[in-house]
């Protein structure tokens, strides 16, 4: 298996990550996630990696990319699942996450998107408040 | 060990995993020490074209522990303090290898010499100190 699976799930995308990646798997997604995002307009993606038990800078600016990638096709990255000993290691390995939101499970990520884009189906040109959100 | 392809990253990874587990290590410092173990190996890879990988089991005033040995045969590193910082990379990538794996483990210890290669010897405790 060289390619990892995409769902759509109505406006966004989920990825199951079942075992621990090959460097060649985890670039191959993170080209396919926003190839996905571009063509799909998907406005969230979830990536659950509770099955994944070790994450390094390499991984970790995988997902760093994903996020930045779908943030500027206006895509929220949400990563779910992180097991409490790899969220501990990442800490003292010293890397943080930039624009990635994270939740406990698949639901909860779910309903922190429905809840990130909400507003904007609302009142749609809000921009400053989007760029904003971009930026953090 | 041998180290010489990408593929060997999570292989080897998998055997601390087995050497950690061995000795009774937690899984919050197999996690640290497999990290810290990930980051040295892909280093290894990436600017050494791979090199070689001892793990062992080392005991001391009756705690287990678990050390790992990188040697490649590489560029060497010229400016040791500088690659230690944190954000310091010659690869465009995020420069916390070497840092991070440093505050990842109990023992950490780097020689290197430019024309030479590099050595990065790392110990873990059973538990984490
Ligand atoms: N085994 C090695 N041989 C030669 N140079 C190395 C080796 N390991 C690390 N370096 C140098 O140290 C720098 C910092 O390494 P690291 O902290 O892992 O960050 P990164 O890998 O993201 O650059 C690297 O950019 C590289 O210049
Ligand atoms: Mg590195």
């Amino acid at each position: 298996m060289d390619r990892i699976p995409i769902l759509k799930l109505g406006p966004f995308l989920l990825v199951t990550i079942q075992v621990d990646l090959y460097d060649r798997l985890a670039l191959n997604l993170e080209n396919d996630l926003i190839t996905m995002v571009s063509k799909t307009g998907a406005r969230g993606v979830l990536i659950d990696i509770s099955a994944v038990s070790i994450v390094d800078s390499f991984m970790g600016r995988i997902l760093g990319n994903i996020a930045s990638m779908s943030g500027i096709m206006d895509a929220q990255t949400v990563v779910v699942g992180m097991q409490p000993a790899v969220a501990i290691t990442l800490v003292e390995l010293g890397l943080t996450l930039q624009g990635v939101h994270t939740a406990l499970d698949v639901e909860k990520g779910m309903e922190l998107l429905q809840d990130k884009i909400g507003p904007d189906y609302l009142q749609e040109q809000d921009e400053e408040e989007e760029l904003d959100d971009r930026t953090e | 060990m041998q180290i010489v392809r990408e593929q060997d990253v999570v292989l080897f990874r998998n055997r601390v995993r087995e050497y950690s587990t061995k000795i009774g290590m937690s899984l919050v410092n197999q996690t640290k020490l497999i990290t810290a173990a990930s980051e040295l190996v892909r280093n290894m890879l990436k600017y050494a074209n791979g090199g070689q990988v001892v793990i062992e089991i080392i005991s001391k005033s009756a705690q287990n522990g678990v050390r790992l040995t990188f040697t490649d045969q590489g560029p060497g590193i010229a400016d040791i303090q500088q690659a230690m910082q944190d954000g310091f990379s010659t690869g465009k990538s995020l420069g916390l290898g070497l840092p991070g794996a440093k505050r990842l483990v109990n023992e950490f210890d780097i020689q290197s010499k430019p024309g030479e290669g590099t050595r990065v010897t790392v110990i873990h405790w059973k538990h984490g100190r």
